[in-house]
């Protein structure tokens, strides 16, 4: 059996703009090994989707969920014939450049958005044969970009300044502060802060931190904007004792977050909720919105 | 063949002994200084392979006088083998820290000394205290694999194809999801078994590459921890739990490490990272792996599970940057605060500072954070979530309490390690200001050094009775500080005021539990710094406590721990017996065998300390008492290990009681000994023996020239021991001490003494069992046996012949027992006996003996000769040469032929020696005898058989050697 195999020679798969994506191209096989030619391409795609309860309105109307091509390379980097038995290397090297006049964004894994770059490897080969190809993805970050400025955001949470509650008198009085050290933060650092929990009449259950990602697609008539969860990470477990103060901490996943990004046509933003689940289930949640940047 | 008669050579003792001694040359050096050292340059050769072993500086000049020898310097400072020794010793303990395997870094700072007591050494008392007989639940989807299997199985039988594929389906659903399943009901032996099981599942599980399935076990398994049902169990639980992930951070590490090859500069060869490696050697896929891993753990939803993994990876944070390390453990540190369970917090933190110790012992910033996060949430103890969680576990507070210790002490250790006294200052007046509680206290006074609590004492003890008693006992701190001031005194003067200080709230417990923990320490403290009034008074009070409603009998252990601490420090016994409260205090012992051990330590340590002898009445009468106690223990039942150590015990005392030259006195405190003790062989043998030696001390006082009084007490002692010997159990023994015993009053001239010894001995003969039982074996009594007649018939060569009764009488009498006991079959015991038999009557047919006892007399002054009784002893020797041709003759069978000719060998070598060979009939028969022997002889018999041809031969060229001559040109070649 004939295998083909991407390697590149970064071990962290982590480019920016302007850098020159090398590595080889392995092909190993047992026997020699006939060939129609071998294809590289290299593209960077947004994929658009839109939720389900939203498809078919949209669809009929706009163009915009079509995805957007950021990058698009193809070459040959082997001509028709044939490679001996045993593993052959070519090596390969693509400068990263955007097509035309657009950016390349940060990579990103969400639900509704995607934007992914990768390289594909293809070789072509006789009726008989099947061809052979293997696609490998690699992580586009920004070069350079506004560093992230201190925005510390205090928070007290009573049950006065809840909003949207249906019964106030099933609220348990409580009396949450705390502070998140920044709104505007670096992505590659954690997240931070501190609560105090100084005085709740019901026990705690647990206090949680939820990131939560906020994408929307489509143009500035009809949008359809959504939030899901990322993470949720417990940074309290148990009735904790009144007064002390908790650490917020969470990392931001990789793949799954990138610098908060708003374009034309879509955007990626982020919040924070905080979660206080008090014994009996009942929940609370305050909002952050944040912005994430890469330095 | 004819009768043969007995002639006896005449020989002159003085002058054989004369001839065939050596002429003595003096020594001019010791045989044992042989190797002495005059050459210098040999020394040096031999010195130096030695030296090289130890790294001395050569020196260069050595004063060839001064010089020492060889074997002196090697072994001077440390020889080669110690010093192995010791390097062995060394790598051991670095090992021993190292276990978990963690390897700690280089230099000094990083590593810890002896003075930490490792986790390890505190597991299995943590496991061994904190136990439940409740059920317990474990929630996790990795085990039971077989239990599956088995609803699989049967519920195929039933279905049909689609139905499997969908079962199948399902089981791979469950392996791949983890589809969490609860165990409920398992007793305490059950759910060990079954982390032990996940232990292993994560490691098969590891080893097949399958990484995140052992993440996932592992973060299940910190899962156990958060869960605080049966709150009694879950110290154990934390330790079983953390070993898990011990075993998990080690695969981790060793797997990053393993990745982490790199090649250094110049070479193009990958190798392994260094053990002490820095962050810049690491190679980048090495820290992305490790990266990962961290961000794998960032994800992990639960706090608690969070927490646990991450800690356990700790060490992979050296494939990082620098400084990673304090980062980590402070960030972490804070992070228990999330932690609402006090109990579970205060364990998550004490696993944090296990790992932060082990993996970088000099960072401790995070250890105090720790621990004042603890203080702060200390007020959470009185809370209602704990109090409901203690009122619906059915637990008290007091022993919720104590569930904390074993964290709280080892996190205190940690602090208290190394550290100058004004963090311990801080720490202290944190604790007193915050919450002066007695379960804190408990553990500083434990973690903190002893010395330093020695030294405050005083300011501890009032700490003690200051600090509010929220449930956690507070005789525990007493006994806490007591064993503090066990190891490190306090200062001079305070002494008697911690004590008196200390004393009185112990004084005060009712519970005689709680009293005698206390007491049990205390004593110590007592017996290292003070003296007999207040150990006395300790004692006093002690007893006070233990009496009512018998509570001493729940305590025996605690008793005998207080006595065998006494004996440990107090070596003057005469000041421990005449407290008038120690006694007092061994009565309460009333348990028999509790009473014999107690009674058994004392008398141990009485021969191990007590270097003297002595006469002191106390002693004698309290330790007489012990012995006595021991003694009455002894019965048909007790094993004979038992029995052997008590007699040893009380030979031992014996022994140590000696009156100097007031023998009378003595031989009164022997007797009154017997009357004790008389059930024990072993120590009534001791007796005898003593008495025996009583007597010859008393003949080398008065230089043998008895007085009458004198004479009286040896008499004396000679009755002692005739009256104690029958009443030993062993026949054997009775007859070595009648012979004894005989001998010594011969030596003491007590003739009629010792004739009745001898006839005692004589009588006892027959009553010998056939076998004796030695070192666990039966052996056949024979050969002591003649070895016991050879020294016998020997003694009774000096032994002069009572006028009363006829000659020889004490040898007729034992040759008439002789003749009519059963020997064993096929033995030839009886016929060597009589050649023996036949060479000491020729010596007694002499002029003068051989030897005598100095101032007896023996037969040959009392017959002086006389010809009537040598033709008696002639005769007798006649009748036994018969005896003895007679029981050669029936030898002759293929079988017998063998011990035929030994037998003919034996009687020719004393017909040589003793026999007159001009007597022609004597001169055939030895002829005879030699070629008897010579018939069947082996090799050893030949070489006999060349060397007394030698001898014969010699003889022959000696003067006067004419018939020897004969002999040999007689005697047919061999």
């Amino acid at each position: 059996m004939a295998t083909v195999d991407i390697r590149l020679k970064k071990v962290n798969k982590i480019y920016t703009e302007g850098d020159i994506v090398a590595g080889v191209v392995v092909v190993q096989s047992k026997g020699e090994l006939q060939h129609q030619g071998i294809t590289l391409a290299v593209e960077g795609i947004v994929n658009l989707q839109l939720s389900a309860k939203s498809v078919g309105l949209f669809e009929a109307f706009y163009n915009s969920i079509k995805p957007i091509h950021l990058l698009n390379y193809t070459l040959d980097i082997a001509k028709p014939g044939k490679f001996p038995s045993g593993k052959t290397e070519i090596p390969f090297e693509v400068p990263l450049k955007a097509k035309g006049n657009k950016v390349l964004y940060e990579t990103y894994h969400g639900v509704f958005v995607n934007i992914q770059y990768q390289i594909k490897v293809e070789m072509k080969r006789s009726m008989l044969n099947k061809d052979l190809s293997k696609t490998c993805e690699f992580i586009v970050e920004y070069k350079s970009q506004e560093s992230a400025k201190l925005k510390p955001i205090p928070f007290t949470i009573t049950p006065e300044t809840l909003t949207n509650i249906k019964e106030k008198g099933r609220v348990p009085k409580f009396k949450v502060k705390g502070k998140i050290d920044s709104s505007v933060m670096c992505i590659t650092k954690p997240l931070t802060g501190e609560l105090v929990l100084e005085s709740c009449e019901t026990p705690v259950k647990s206090i949680e931190i939820q990131l939560v990602r906020v994408e929307t697609c489509g143009c500035a008539e009809g949008y359809a904007k959504e939030s899901t969860e990322i993470q949720n990470i417990q940074i309290a477990d148990g009735d904790v004792c009144r007064g002390l103060h908790i650490p917020i901490y969470m990392v931001f996943p990789r793949l799954f977050t990138c610098p908060t990004l708003i374009t034309n046509n879509f955007k990626v933003e982020f919040e924070i909720n905080i979660v206080v689940v008090f014994r009996d289930d009942y929940l609370i949640t305050e909002n952050f919105p944040i912005k994430l940047t890469r330095f | 063949m004819a009768a043969y008669e007995w002639y006896p050579r005449h020989r002159n003792y003085e002058a054989e002994k004369n001839s065939e001694a050596r002429t003595i040359t003096p020594a001019s050096s010791h045989p044992l200084k042989a190797i002495s050292v005059v050459d210098v340059k040999s020394a040096e050769k031999r010195g130096t392979p030695a030296k090289s072993f130890q790294d001395v500086p050569k020196r260069d000049f050595v004063d060839p006088l001064s010089f020492s020898d060889p074997l002196g310097t090697s072994l001077e400072g440390s020889d080669p083998l110690s010093q192995f020794a010791a390097e062995v010793a060394k790598k051991k303990s670095s090992v021993g820290l190292n276990i978990g395997g963690e390897k700690k870094g280089a230099g000094n700072e990083n590593e810890l000394d002896d003075s930490f007591e490792p986790w390890y050494c505190k597991k299995a008392g943590i496991i061994a205290k904190y136990t439940t007989s409740e059920k317990l639940s474990i929630t996790t989807s990795f085990l039971s694999a077989s239990d599956k299997e088995k609803v699989v199985i049967k519920a195929q039988t039933t279905t049909t194809v689609t139905d499997k594929v969908k079962n199948r389906l399902e089981q791979l659903d469950d392996f791949e999801e983890g589809s969490v399943q609860m165990m409920l009901n398992l007793s305490q032996q059950e759910y060990v078994s079954r982390i032990d099981e996940l232990n292993q599942a994560l490691i098969k599980a590891w080893n097949e590459d399958q990484r995140v399935k052992a993440l996932k076990i592992g973060i299940q398994c910190a899962k156990l921890l958060a869960d605080t049902n049966v709150i009694q169990f879950y110290p154990s639980k934390f330790v079983l739990v953390t070993d898990i992930l011990d075993t998990f951070g080690r695969l981790v590490y060793e797997r990053l490490y393993e990745k982490a090859q790199y090649i250094p500069a110049g070479s193009g060869v990958a190798v392994k990272l260094p053990e002490n490696f820095t962050t810049d050697q690491v190679p980048e896929t090495a820290k992305e792996t490790c990266r990962n891993w961290f961000y794998k753990i960032a994800s992990i939803r639960e706090l608690i599970p969070r927490f646990y993994v991450e800690v356990a990876l700790m060490k992979c944070y050296s494939f990082l940057n620098k400084g990673e390390y304090s980062e980590a453990l402070k960030r972490l540190a804070i992070m228990t605060r999330g932690i609402g369970d006090p109990l579970v917090a205060i364990y998550a933190r004490c696993y944090l500072s296990r790992v932060g110790i082990l993996v970088a012992p000099s960072i401790r910033d995070h250890l105090i954070p720790c621990f004042e996060d603890f203080l702060f949430s200390y007020s959470q103890l009185q809370d209602d979530s704990v109090q409901n969680v203690l009122a619906m576990q059915k637990l008290e507070m007091p022993r919720y309490l104590t569930l904390f210790s074993p964290a709280l002490d080892w996190i205190l250790q940690c602090i208290a390690h190394r550290t100058a006294e004004s963090t311990l200052m801080e720490v202290l007046e944190k604790c007193q200001k915050q919450c002066n509680s007695a379960l804190l206290l408990n553990s500083l006074i434990s973690a903190f050094k002893p010395e330093y609590v020695a030294a405050k004492a005083m300011e501890f003890i009032q700490m003690i009775k200051d600090c509010e008693d929220t449930g956690f006992p507070k005789h525990f701190l007493f006994r806490t500080l007591g064993l503090c001031l066990v190891i490190a005194h306090p200062p001079e003067d305070q002494k008697l005021a911690v004590l008196n200080e200390a004393w009185k709230p112990v004084m005060k417990l009712k519970n005689p539990t709680d009293y005698i923990i206390c007491a049990e320490i205390w004593m110590e403290y007592v017996v290292k710094n003070f003296g007999k009034r207040e150990i006395n008074t300790i004692l006093n009070d002690i007893i006070k406590h233990m009496t009512p409603d018998r509570a001493f009998e729940d305590f025996y252990p605690q008793l005998q721990s207080i006595v065998s601490k006494i004996l440990s420090h107090v070596h003057d016994f005469s000041m421990l017996f005449s407290l008038d409260k120690f006694m007092p205090f061994i009565d309460m012992f009333q348990k028999e065998t509790a009473k014999v051990e107690v009674c058994k330590n004392i008398v141990e340590a009485f021969s191990k300390y007590q270097l003297e002898t002595t006469t002191d009445p106390v002693i004698i009468n309290a330790m007489m008492f012990i012995c006595k106690t021991m003694h009455d223990s002894v019965n048909a039942l007790t094993l004979d290990d038992e029995r052997r150590m008590i007699s040893n015990l009380i030979s031992g005392f014996v022994q140590k009681i000696s009156f100097g030259r007031d023998f009378e006195q003595q031989l009164s405190f022997f007797v009154e000994a017997r009357a004790a003790f008389s059930n024990l062989d072993t120590f009534l043998i001791q007796l005898i023996q003593s008495v025996n030696s009583l007597a010859i001390e008393t003949r080398k006082v008065v230089k043998g020239n008895h007085s009458r009084k004198t004479g009286n007490f040896v008499r004396a002692c000679a009755a002692y021991c005739f009256i104690t010997i029958p009443s030993l159990q062993s026949v054997y023994s009775q007859l070595q001490l009648y012979l004894l015993s005989g001998q010594v009053a011969l030596l003491n001239q007590c003739y009629s003494q010792a004739d009745a010894f001898f006839k005692a001995a004589i009588s006892m003969v027959p009553e010998l069992p056939k076998t004796l039982e030695l070192d666990g074996k039966s052996r056949s009594a024979e050969p002591f046996l003649i070895d016991y007649l050879y020294n016998f018939i020997s003694t009774l060569l000096v032994v002069p012949d009572n006028p009363d009764t006829g000659v020889l009488y004490l040898l007729r009498g034992l040759l008439n027992i002789l003749q009519n006991y059963t020997w064993e079959p096929s033995s030839d015991a009886k016929i060597m006996v009589y050649t023996r038999v036949i060479a000491i009557l020729s010596a007694t047919c002499q002029e003068t003996y051989p030897y005598h006892i100095n101032k007896v007399d023996s037969n040959d002054s009392m017959y002086g000769s006389d010809s009537k009784f040598i033709s008696e002893v002639t005769n007798t020797c006649t009748t036994l040469l018969e005896e003895i041709l007679a029981h050669l003759k029936t030898l002759n069978t293929s079988e017998t032929q063998k011990r035929q000719s030994l037998l003919a060998m034996e009687l020719f070598t004393t017909l040589i020696i003793h026999g007159d060979l001009q007597q022609q009939q004597l001169f055939n028969l030895t002829v005879n005898l030699w070629s008897l022997a010579s018939k069947h002889r082996d090799s050893t018999d030949t070489r006999h058989m060349v060397r007394t041809l030698e001898y014969l031969k010699s003889k022959a060229s000696s003067p006067g050697g004419k018939l020897f001559q004969d002999l040999v040109q007689k005697l047919p070649a061999i």
